[in-house]
C-alpha cells in the first residue's frame, strides 16, 4: 500500500516506484526508515528524564502539547555511547501501538538521505549472531555499495517496556 | 427551493431532551398538595415546546401524547385539578414514554405502541378522574394556588412587569394594547410608556412596535396569571415579571429585583435555541442550581445515538473569547514594533514576547477546559432513580449529593453513569432497611443514600454512601466457603471478605429482586472502573451502613499543582495532597528501630521519602535533611514527608497522558507542559509511597551514610 502513496512524488522514472525510506547514521552505520512514518526531525533538545526508565529512555519531550518518549538508538541497540553534538537529531516517528498509533522519537547520530528501494530489492536480514538485535530490522537494502539497514519502528514500540519487565502497575 | 426540514431537527431533539429533563427534574420536586407554580409553569413550558416543535416537524404522535400531558399540566397548573401523588407519577412515566419515541423519532424507528396507548389510557384516566379536582370554581384557585406557594415562603405584594415587544409583535396577530388591558383586569394596573425606541417619523413604520412599558401590577396576584398572559408572546416581546415584596424581606429578592433590568436587554430571542423562553429573574433564583446543569445536559442522554457534542458553559466561551481579543492586540502590538524595530526598543519587544507567551498558555489551557465536564451530568439521574426505586422497595430514602461541580473528562462522565447507577441500586436495595427495620434499629425511618464527588489525590474520588445495615461479613464468608473461594481454616480480614462481592455471579441476596441480587454487575462494575484506570474499595461497619469509593484517574482534568524541584528537575505534586510543607530542624528527626528514617510531626511519627533516591536523580544539592525542604503528603489515608530541594510555586496544570506514546510510570500519574514548553512530570503520591516501599532496602542503605 505505501507504494502507491510514495510512487506520486516522483512519476517521471518507472525505476522510482517503490517504498521511500529516510535514512539516518548510527555508530557508522546507514540505517532506513519507511518515510511514511516519520512524523517530523527535531534538534536534539532537553528532554524530561522519567524515573526509573531504561537507560535507552532518555526522556519525554513535548511535541505539540503531546508528550513522546525519546529513545537513544545506540543505547537501544548497546552500541557504545557518543556526546551529542550539533548534528545529533531526533526522528519522530508513528507507529501502531497494541492499542492505538504511538509517537516516539529515536535519538540518531544524523540524518543522511532519502533513499527509494524496490520491494525486491530488500534482501531479508541475515543471521548476525547473538551481539546484533536483529529482532528490529526488517532487512537490508544496498545503495551504491553500502548496507542500510531498514527497521520496524512497531517493534522498537513493542520491545521497549520489555527490558524493564511487564507494565508497571 | 427545497428547504431542508432535516438540518433542524438535531436542535430540535436535543431542546426536546432538555425539556424532558426539565420536566423530570420539576416532577421530582413538585410536593403533592402543594404545587409551586413555577415549577409546574417550567414543565408546562418545557412540554408545550416540545408539543409545538414535534407538530412543526411532523412527529404528530409525539404531539399528540404531549397535549393530553399538556392539558393534565394545565389543569394542575389552573389549580382546577390538584397535583396527585398518582398524578405526579402517571406524569413520570409519560415523560419516559415521550423519551422513547422521541428517541424512535429521532433514530428513525417506531416506538413501542402498546406502550404509548397504554400511557396514553392511564393520562385519560387520570384526566377524567374528576376526584383530583381541587375544591371549588377556578375563580378560586389563584388564591388557594398563592396561598400554597407562599407556604413558608413571603408573597409578593405587587409584581412589577417590563413589557417590551419585539418590532414585529403586531404583525404576528398581537397587539400591546390587548396584553395590556389584560393585565389590567387582573388587577389594578399602572403603566408607564417607553418611547425612546421611536425612530425618526420618515422611518416609522406604522406596522411596527416601537415602545415598551413599565406596569405595575398593585395586586397580590398568583403569577402563573400573568405568565398567561404573555403565554403567546413570549417569543415576541422581551419581558421580565418581578415580585415586589413586603419591606424588610429577604435581599436575596432585591437582588433579584435590580436584576431586571439587565437581564431584559440581554434575553432577545436570538440568544440562543433553548433560551429565549423568558427566564423571569425570580423563578431562575429559585432553581438556580438545579437548573444550571440541566440547560447543559448532554444531547442525548445514554444510549447508542449518544452525540459526540459538547455543551459548554457559557463562560468558558467568553473566556476563550477574551483571551482571543487579548492575543490579537498583543499580535498587533508585536507587529507594530517589527515594522520600525531598533535596539531601543528592545525591552518593549520582550514585554510583548512575555504577553504573547501568557496569552497564548492560557488560551491553550481554557480550551483543554472545554472537555471538562461537572459530575453532575453523571449525577442528575440519581434523584429520579432513587425516587422511583424507593418506592418500589417500599422504603423511605433520601438522597444528599454534593460536588456536583467537580468536573472529569467528558469520556469519563460517559463511562462512569453505568457502574455508578449499579452500585446506587445495590445500596438502595440492599443497604437500606425497610422503615421498620430501621425505627427497630434505633435509626431514622428515612435511610439516606450519600452522593459525592470530590478531587483528592490527583484522582476524582466518588462515594456512595449509607446508613443501611453494612455488608453481612459473615454471610458473605459463609458463601464464599460455600462457594469454595475461601478454604474454611482461612482467616481473611474484613477487607478480603468485601472485596469477595467482586466475584463473577457473587450474591448473598436471599430473594432475586429486578432491581438486584442476581449477583452479576459487581464485577462488571469492578471491570468498567478498572479499564478507566480506576480503582474501588469497600468500607462497612454492620448496622452502621457502607461506603463505595470509586477513585477515577483524572485523564485530561486540570489540577493546581505545586512545582517542586528535585536536583535540576522539576515535578509537580498536586496541591490537594500536600498538607504542608516544613523546614527540618534535627530534633525532629527519628529513626524507627535505627532504620526507617521518620520526623516528629506534632504528635505523628512520619516515614520520610527522599525524592532523589526513589526516582534516581543526580545532582540534587540538599544531602543533608536538614538542608532542603520537606513536603507533607497525604495519599490512600498515609502520610509521609517528601524530602526535596526546592518548592517552585503553585500552578494550574493540563494533565497529559503518559501512557498515550510510552506508559504507565510507578510514582508518576501523568505529565504536564510548564510555561516554558518544557515537560514536568506530575507524582501520584500513593504510586510513589508504593515505590518507596519496594526501594525500601536501597534507600536505607543511602540513609546509613548520612549522619
Amino acid at each position: 500500500m505505501s507504494t502507491e502513496l510514495s510512487a506520486a512524488p516522483m512519476p517521471d522514472t518507472v525505476e522510482a516506484i517503490g517504498t521511500q525510506y529516510l535514512t539516518f547514521m548510527l555508530a557508522g552505520e546507514q540505517y532506513g526508515l519507511n518515510i511514511l512514518q516519520v512524523q517530523e526531525i527535531r534538534g536534539w533538545e532537553h528532554v524530561t528524564r522519567i524515573p526509573n526508565a531504561p537507560e535507552y529512555v532518555k526522556g519525554v519531550i513535548n511535541l505539540r502539547g503531546t508528550i513522546v518518549p525519546v529513545l537513544d538508538l545506540r543505547s537501544r541497540f548497546k552500541l557504545h555511547a557518543e556526546p551529542y553534538t550539533k548534528e545529533t537529531v531526533v526522528i519522530v516517528v508513528r507507529a501502531a501501538g497494541k492499542v492505538a498509533e504511538r509517537s516516539l522519537g529515536l535519538v540518531v547520530d544524523a540524518v543522511s538521505d532519502v533513499l527509494v528501494a524496490q520491494d525486491n530489492d530488500v534482501i531479508s536480514t541475515p543471521d548476525f549472531g547473538a551481539n546484533v538485535p536483529t529482532e528490529n530490522i526488517v532487512g537490508l537494502v544496498n545503495q551504491d555499495g553500502n548496507m542500510v539497514m531498514l527497521l520496524d519502528v512497531a517493534s522498537l514500540h513493542e520491545h521497549r517496556g520489555d527490558d524493564t519487565g511487564a507494565e508497571a502497575g | 427551493m427545497t428547504f431542508d426540514m432535516a438540518q433542524f431537527h438535531q436542535v430540535f431533539f436535543e431542546e426536546s431532551f432538555e425539556g424532558l429533563d426539565i420536566m423530570e427534574t420539576g416532577l421530582l420536586n413538585m410536593d403533592p398538595g402543594a404545587v409551586d407554580a413555577e415549577e409546574i409553569n417550567a414543565i408546562f413550558r418545557a412540554a408545550h415546546s416540545i408539543k409545538g416543535g414535534s407538530g412543526t416537524f411532523g412527529f404528530m404522535n409525539v404531539s399528540e401524547f404531549t397535549h393530553v400531558m399538556e392539558t393534565l399540566l394545565d389543569e394542575m397548573r389552573d389549580g382546577r385539578r390538584q397535583a396527585t401523588e398518582h398524578g405526579i407519577n402517571v406524569l413520570l412515566q409519560s415523560v419516559d414514554v415521550l423519551r422513547d419515541m422521541l428517541i424512535a423519532a429521532r433514530d428513525g424507528g417506531t416506538p413501542d405502541e402498546d406502550r404509548v396507548r397504554a400511557q396514553r389510557a392511564e393520562l385519560d384516566h387520570v384526566l377524567a378522574d374528576r376526584d383530583g379536582d381541587a375544591p371549588g370554581a377556578t375563580a378560586a384557585a389563584p388564591v388557594e394556588v398563592a396561598g400554597s406557594t407562599s407556604a413558608g415562603d413571603v408573597s409578593p405584594i405587587a409584581w412589577k412587569i417590563v413589557f417590551r415587544p419585539h418590532q414585529h409583535l403586531m404583525r404576528t396577530g398581537n397587539d400591546p394594547l390587548r396584553i395590556i388591558r389584560e393585565l389590567a383586569s387582573l388587577g389594578e394596573l399602572t403603566a408607564e410608556c417607553d418611547a425612546d425606541g421611536l425612530p425618526e417619523f420618515e422611518e416609522y413604520e406604522p406596522e411596527d412596535s416601537y415602545l415598551s412599558w413599565n406596569l405595575r401590577l398593585h395586586d397580590a396576584i398568583d403569577k402563573a396569571l400573568i405568565d398567561d398572559v404573555f403565554e403567546w408572546v413570549e417569543d415576541d416581546c422581551d419581558f421580565a415579571i418581578v415580585p415586589v415584596m413586603p419591606e424588610g424581606y429577604d435581599p436575596a429578592a432585591q437582588t433579584a429585583g435590580s436584576d431586571v433590568t439587565d437581564s431584559v436587554p440581554s434575553t432577545p430571542a436570538a440568544t440562543a435555541p433553548g433560551l429565549s423562553l423568558v427566564p423571569a429573574p425570580a423563578d431562575r433564583r429559585e432553581s438556580a442550581e438545579r437548573r444550571q446543569p440541566d440547560e447543559r445536559r448532554k444531547v442525548a442522554p445514554g444510549g447508542a445515538g449518544a452525540s459526540s457534542s459538547i455543551r459548554v458553559d457559557i463562560q468558558k466561551i467568553d473566556t476563550l473569547i477574551n483571551m482571543v481579543g487579548e492575543l490579537v492586540i498583543t499580535q498587533s502590538m508585536l507587529g507594530m514594533l517589527g515594522e520600525e524595530f531598533d535596539m531601543s526598543r528592545v525591552d518593549r519587544l520582550r514585554e510583548g514576547l512575555v504577553q504573547l507567551e501568557r496569552h497564548t498558555r492560557e488560551l491553550q489551557e481554557s480550551v483543554m477546559r472545554i472537555r471538562m465536564v461537572p459530575i453532575s451530568f453523571s449525577f442528575s439521574r440519581f434523584p429520579r432513580l432513587v425516587h422511583d426505586l424507593s418506592q418500589k422497595l417500599g422504603k423511605k430514602i433520601e438522597l444528599k449529593m454534593s460536588g456536583e461541580n467537580t468536573e472529569v473528562d467528558k469520556t469519563v462522565i460517559e463511562k462512569i453513569g453505568d457502574p455508578l447507577v449499579h452500585l446506587v441500586r445495590n445500596s438502595l436495595d440492599h443497604g437500606i432497611e425497610k422503615p421498620e427495620e430501621r425505627v427497630a434499629a434505633g435509626k431514622p425511618e428515612t435511610g439516606t443514600v450519600y452522593l459525592g464527588a470530590s478531587h483528592r489525590g490527583g484522582n476524582i474520588v466518588i462515594e456512595i454512601r449509607d446508613d443501611g445495615r453494612g455488608l453481612p461479613r459473615d454471610k458473605i464468608l459463609a458463601k464464599a466457603v460455600e462457594r469454595g473461594l475461601v478454604k474454611p481454616e482461612e482467616h481473611p480480614s474484613d477487607k478480603e471478605i468485601y472485596d469477595l462481592i467482586f466475584q463473577p455471579g457473587f450474591s448473598t441476596a436471599e430473594q432475586v429482586s429486578d432491581v438486584s441480587g442476581r449477583g452479576v454487575g459487581m464485577d462488571v462494575v469492578r471491570r468498567n472502573i478498572n479499564e478507566l484506570g480506576g480503582a474501588i474499595e469497600i468500607e462497612s461497619t454492620p448496622g452502621r451502613g457502607s461506603a463505595i469509593i470509586v477513585r477515577l484517574p483524572l485523564t485530561l482534568a486540570i489540577l493546581d499543582g505545586q512545582t517542586i524541584r528535585i536536583g535540576d528537575e522539576t515535578y509537580i505534586v498536586p496541591l490537594v495532597s500536600i498538607i504542608e510543607s516544613i523546614q527540618i530542624d534535627k530534633s525532629m528527626l527519628n529513626k524507627v528501630a535505627g532504620r526507617g528514617e521518620t520526623f516528629r510531626l506534632r504528635d505523628e511519627y512520619l516515614p520520610i521519602v527522599r525524592m532523589h533516591e526513589v526516582f534516581g536523580i543526580e545532582g540534587h544539592d540538599a544531602r543533608d535533611l536538614t538542608d532542603g525542604i520537606l513536603v507533607v503528603v497525604e495519599g490512600e489515608g498515609r502520610k509521609c514527608g517528601l524530602f526535596v530541594d526546592d518548592l517552585l510555586g503553585q500552578q494550574q496544570v493540563v494533565i497529559k497522558s503518559l501512557e498515550a506514546n510510552y506508559r504507565k510510570v510507578e510514582g508518576i500519574s501523568g505529565a504536564t507542559i510548564l510555561g516554558d514548553g518544557s515537560v514536568a512530570l506530575i507524582i501520584d503520591i500513593p504510586g510513589l509511597m508504593r515505590l518507596a516501599k519496594q526501594q525500601g532496602g536501597r534507600a536505607m542503605h543511602a540513609m546509613a551514610s548520612v549522619g
